[in-house]
């Protein structure tokens, strides 16, 4: 069957409302009622510990508590946000967020473009076994690098340094395949023609290659920054001190320290999950898109 | 590279010495080593490195305590072995693969099937769907904490309206790890469905309008052409979702630590707690490595099914 969303396949259709896709449904109005039942009750589960979430941080501590099934159970007050912004956690937290998946999203796409590009025109020796060996560590899970990734921190005497979270975070195999794929994908003649003109390679990458490989690029970016971003497990181990966390590190470490608060908790969730939300919103079609486009994301 | 020219390669034109290709003419030159080289330094360091330096660790006696580290051979494998904390976590990561990979396929595929059907409002349901998979893990654990609160939490007030009994959904050591499943469906269905509704989008239309054409009512087409034709997909969502299962490790930490009484602690958080909390790391190590030889083999044999399914 031919039919896959093979990434190949899936970069010539674009996944968005295409003129002419079919009504699946029909013209029948029973199927019509019970999809968009189905979709509405659906949709309003899946919203619902968010709407919760919300409706909890913009009331007291003491309203919070009461009983009952009503999302308000007092009046409205932004002192949980206040509180929690005049304590400066997060904002440090964000920022050092933004830093950390900034970088690692920037090195990440950058080596790995390179690599892609690389193995993709081949030509110099051992790059059979590098990208064999490439391709395998895509199933090694990260989780395995950790005890002895620290070793090595503690060796090089790195723990607690954004040196330490960001460096062995940049390696993504899986990137380096996704954007090989690509690449052979892509005609050499363009390139040829220019290198036949004079230009050096790195010209020919950076105003020939690129250019053309603009939506896999992003597509690749987006998904490493949401990789990073919400990465967990490495930060936190390689951390100790507060004043260097991730945002989802630094909320494990206080996420105790709330107890009953649940005002301030669900106000500092919804602060931590604002920045990714507000940069879905902006890109939505291109983050939907890029799904397909790299057949995976960031797995 | 050799030099031959393509058996039946077009006779060549003037210009152009004959035993030349166009192949070799460029061959000799692209972007070389030089190109890969920044991304084999990092990934022999910080990848390949650590998986043979972790190899070497679980054969010896590494701690975080002591200076001195002796090779102690296949001892840490033969604990592992025999140790009930490797096969009751082993157990629940498996309990947890189960629990989570269904729902995460088959209620993927109904958002997906729902979306794609038409209805108005798509950006809306894709947000919906989706929105979660973007928070960091520390936030849904946070909002779900609140959720399974045992006295004011939205979980069993709803019990309550209805008329039941309170669940103790993280205290209650038989229903913790189904509370962290719907947590994680929860959280990361969204990915799955953009998947299959990129798979849908991409489907041709040719069969469905054919079926329609034939009377086929929308029930008949969904069952006899659509799924089908999303078996490929399918098979791709449920290996990956296996994959991502068995690793779980992040929100069973912050949620549980995994409690109650180890009832939802994953293999991975054993291997942190005997590493990072009981400073074994050669011990650590080993047991790492059996989860890694666990997660071949399932690669493995889905490789196999995969091919099977071409």
């Amino acid at each position: 069957m031919s039919t896959t969303a093979s990434p190949v396949r899936a970069r010539r259709l674009p996944p968005r409302e295409r003129p002419g896709a079919p009504m699946l449904l029909g013209h029948g109005r029973l199927p019509r009622v019970l999809a968009g039942t189905a979709l509405v009750v659906l949709a309003a589960v899946w919203l619902l510990p968010l709407v919760w979430a919300v409706a909890t941080s913009v009331q007291s501590e003491q309203d919070v508590a009461k009983p009952g099934l009503s999302p308000f159970k007092g009046a409205f007050t932004l002192d949980a946000y206040q509180q929690i912004l005049e304590r400066g956690n997060v904002t440090v937290w964000a920022a050092n967020s933004f830093l950390v998946a900034g970088l690692v999203t920037l090195i990440t796409v950058a080596i790995s473009t390179l690599a892609a590009y690389g193995f993709s025109r081949g030509g110099f020796r051992g790059r059979r076994l590098l990208l064999t060996v490439t391709v395998a560590a895509v199933m090694v899970p990260p989780q395995l690098l950790v005890v002895p990734l620290f070793e090595q921190m503690l060796m090089f005497d790195l723990v607690d340094t954004y040196t330490a979270m960001i460096l062995p975070q940049v390696v993504a195999p899986m990137m380096v395949f996704i954007l090989k794929r690509f690449f052979d994908g892509v005609p050499r003649e363009l390139e040829d023609a220019a290198r036949l003109d004079g230009a050096s390679e790195v010209r020919v990458f950076l105003s020939v290659v690129l250019p053309l490989s603009r939506p896999i690029v992003a597509a690749v970016s987006i998904f490493v920054f949401i990789g990073a971003w919400n990465n967990f497990m490495w930060p936190f181990i390689v951390t100790n001190d507060p004043g260097l966390m991730t945002l989802p590190v630094g909320l494990a470490t206080v996420k105790d320290a709330f107890g009953i608060q649940y005002a301030q908790a669900m106000a500092s969730a919804l602060l931590a999950a604002l920045p990714l939300v507000v940069v879905f919103l902006l890109f939505q079609r291109r983050i939907v898109s890029s799904v397909a486009t790299t057949g995976l994301g960031g797995a | 590279m050799t030099t031959t020219t393509p058996v039946g390669a077009p006779a060549p034109t003037g210009e152009r010495p004959p035993v030349v290709s166009p192949r070799r003419r460029t061959g000799r030159r692209g972007p070389g080593p030089l190109f890969v080289l920044p991304f084999a330094v990092p990934f022999v360091l910080f990848l390949v490195w650590p998986v043979l330096q972790g190899i070497w660790m679980s054969f010896t006696d590494s701690s975080l305590a002591l200076r001195d580290t002796s090779f102690v051979g296949l001892d840490n494998y033969a604990e592992a072995f025999g140790d009930p904390d490797v096969w009751s976590s082993l157990g629940n990561t498996v309990l947890f693969t189960a629990a989570s990979s269904v729902p995460l396929v088959l209620v993927a595929l109904a958002m997906a099937l729902l979306v794609h059907s038409g209805l108005a409002g798509q950006w809306a349901w894709r947000l919906s769907f989706f929105v979660p998979y973007l928070l960091p893990v520390t936030v849904v654990t946070l909002i779900w904490t609140w959720l399974y609160q045992p006295d004011v939490g939205l979980g069993n007030e709803l019990l309550g309206a209805l008329g039941l009994e309170p669940v103790g959904w993280l205290s209650d050591e038989s229903v913790a790890m189904w509370s962290v499943a719907a947590l994680t469906v929860w959280w990361t269905v969204g990915f799955n469905f953009l998947l299959y509704l990129a798979a849908l989008q991409s489907l041709p239309t040719v069969f469905d309008e054919a079926a329609a054409l034939d009377g086929a009512g929308a029930w008949r087409r969904l069952w006899s052409v659509t799924l089908p034709q999303l078996r490929r997909t399918t098979v791709l969502v449920a290996m990956l979702q296996i994959l991502a299962s068995l690793k779980v490790f992040d929100q069973i930490y912050i949620l549980t630590k995994g409690g109650p009484n180890g009832s939802t602690r994953p293999i991975l958080e054993y291997v942190y707690d005997v590493g990072f909390t009981g400073y074994r790391l050669g011990y650590a190590s080993a047991v790492s490595y059996v989860f890694f030889a666990l997660v071949i083999v399932v690669s493995l044999a889905q490789l196999r099914l995969f091919r099977q399914e071409d």
